[in-house]
């Protein structure tokens, strides 16, 4: 049955991609194409952002760059921006951590008033920082032509930013979500916990506690025993924090205004370097002895070994990329369709536009529990393969479960 | 699209992987400690006394359907006894039956025997008694007859005669 799902879920996710790709490129021709020989969309959009700026109100007329507003909704910023654009923009001012050539430099983001282009330098401790794209930069000694502390290099529709930059630490959207999501899910865990030592154990769970402990009981049963088997309860921990973790997250992201950290490479760099460590510290001689001594003729040793070894990184590496790659999609699908109606100018691709958007939100909401369930699950593969039975062949039923799941 | 903001995409930045990093850490140690650890023991907790009620249902209803066995056992015994003891009854009242009307049949056979016996003996006595009273009699008729045919001598010889030639001794 699983592998069922998940060959459903291929499809899901390949549909996904393609579809995203599908509606960009589209857009994207819509977008830019009077402008099919300017330098560059960003630098385009800077003028004009500067333009608006000067004339106080931002003109209806031009193309809409969907693709920069999605990539703007989909990754990470150093303010949480509410709604409102450009100097009328209403946004969290969040703190920027840096880690500059003298030592700790910290300063709120308001501080580049709503500034992505480089044209806002920020002095502090005698250092100069400007935001470009979200990115902060040590600010070149002068301006360029469009106001800008920055040095571009352009190769065809390649930019390449010469300036240096400090080591970013900042609390970034991103990750205030991330504390909030912790707050929040170490406040309604421990309540529960409490829950079970208020009304004991002999009663039947009530609120909170009926919602969550058939997941936790489906997290411990079916993924982890399921996965891993005998010993599985030392996991449950770590794939129950998984699981939520990303679950939180992955809702917080379909709320209009919420970060896209399931979305973010890094954050799934994280989780999957988790199991990648968990996994290997767990793993027992016959996990070892089935990569470094493989039941396989000494001739192709050198193949396999190579091969085996790289497997041990290729799984969490699949991890990483299978949560980043669906959130992001769903997210850039949802966008792209709202998206529409602002490129061809008309209401009367609203309905259309809002009917689509509601059903891949839908459809989101079911893929929210979907990867945290997959997340998880998979992490328990992994660690009930590297756990498993000392037996020729259970490791050989865990290999083909595996290669089944992927 | 440039490529730049692309980059950004796939590119995982230093800070959120610190951040994320130290959250994560955090979050598995507070949750581990102060939620899962707790829940989890419950839930196991509750789930044994479960299993421990399911279980002494069980034996109970074991014990029952034994005792339930035993009691038909018992009832079973009692009934054979029961049929036993009047089994046992009615023989002895056959017995006693029969043995009250043997010995009555002997007592009436005893009683009619004697009866019988008595009669006889009552009518010995009674021919006795008429043999006697008769020869009384006889002695009597004779001695009046005596008495009148002996008034002369003449009519006492012939009297005599006749007489002998008459009766016959029995």
């Amino acid at each position: 049955m699983i592998s069922k799902t998940n060959s459903y879920l291929k499809i899901l996710n390949v549909s996904f991609i393609i579809f995203a790709i599908f509606i960009l490129t589209s857009l994207k021709i819509n977008a830019s194409s009077q402008e099919l020989h300017s330098v560059s969309d960003s630098l385009n959009l800077s003028n004009e952002a500067a333009i608006q700026g000067h004339h106080g109100q931002p003109s209806n007329d031009g193309p809409i760059d969907i693709t920069k507003i999605a990539f703007e909704h989909i990754l990470d910023s150093h303010s949480w921006h509410l709604w409102g654009e450009g100097h009328d923009a209403v946004s969290l001012p969040l703190p920027v951590i840096l880690k500059g050539k003298t030592g700790i430099i910290f300063f709120m983001s308001s501080e580049f008033h709503h500034d992505t282009h480089g044209k806002v330098v920020v002095e502090k401790n005698g250092e100069r920082f400007i935001n470009f794209e979200e990115k902060i930069y040590y600010a070149e000694a002068i301006p360029n032509e469009n106001g800008q502390f920055i040095a571009i290099t352009k190769n065809n529709a390649e930019i390449s930013v010469n300036n240096n930059a400090p080591l970013d630490f900042s609390i970034t959207k991103n990750i205030t979500q991330m504390f909030l999501s912790v707050i929040l899910l170490v406040m309604l865990f421990t309540s529960i916990a409490k829950a079970y030592k208020t009304t004991g154990v002999s009663s039947a769970p009530k609120g909170k506690q009926s919602f969550f402990e058939p997941l936790i009981i489906f997290v411990r049963d079916d993924i982890a025993k399921g996965n891993i088997g005998h010993g599985s309860d030392k996991f449950v921990p770590y794939l129950l924090t998984v699981f939520f973790m990303i679950l939180v997250n992955n809702v917080f992201g379909l709320i209009p205004i919420g970060a896209n950290l399931t979305g973010n490479i890094a954050f799934t760099l994280v989780l999957s370097v988790a199991t990648l460590i968990i996994t290997n510290i767990n793993g027992n001689k016959n996990y070892w002895s089935h990569i470094f001594l493989p039941h396989a003729p000494k001739a192709i040793w050198p193949i396999l070994i190579p091969i085996e070894i790289v497997g041990i990184l290729t799984k969490p590496f699949a991890l990483m990329i299978r949560l980043f790659a669906n959130i992001t999609a769903g997210h850039i699908i949802v966008i792209s369709l709202v998206g529409l109606i602002f490129v061809f100018k008309t209401i009367y691709i609203a309905p259309v536009s809002v009917a689509f958007a509601l059903f891949i939100d839908v459809l989101e909401c079911l893929v929210a529990f979907l990867q945290a369930y997959i997340f998880t699950m998979l992490t328990a593969l992994f660690i009930g393969s590297a756990v498993a039975g000392h037996s020729e062949e259970s490791g050989h039923v865990e290999n083909e479960k595996i290669s089944a799941k992927h | 699209m440039n490529l730049f903001i692309l980059s950004s995409l796939i590119e995982p930045a230093v800070g959120l992987i610190f951040w994320t990093t130290i959250t994560f850490i955090l979050l598995l140690v507070l949750l581990g400690k102060f939620a899962w650890k707790p829940i989890l023991n419950a839930i196991k907790t509750r789930e044994k006394s479960i299993e421990d009620a399911l279980a002494s249902a069980e034996s109970a209803l074991r014990d029952m359907r034994e005792l339930r066995t035993n009691n038909e056992k018992i009832l079973a015994e009692a009934r054979n006894e029961r049929d036993a003891i009047i089994k046992e009854a009615r023989e002895a009242k056959d017995a006693i039956v029969n043995e009250a009307k043997s010995k009555a049949q002997k007592e009436s056979d005893r009683i009619i025997s004697s009866a019988r016996e008595q009669i006889v003996n009552e009518k010995n006595a009674a021919i006795t008694e008429l043999k006697n009273q008769v020869a009384i009699l006889s002695l009597e008729i004779a001695e009046k007859i005596l008495r009148s045919e002996l008034s002369s001598n003449d009519k006492q010889k012939a009297l005599v005669n006749d007489l002998m030639k008459d009766v016959k001794l029995n």
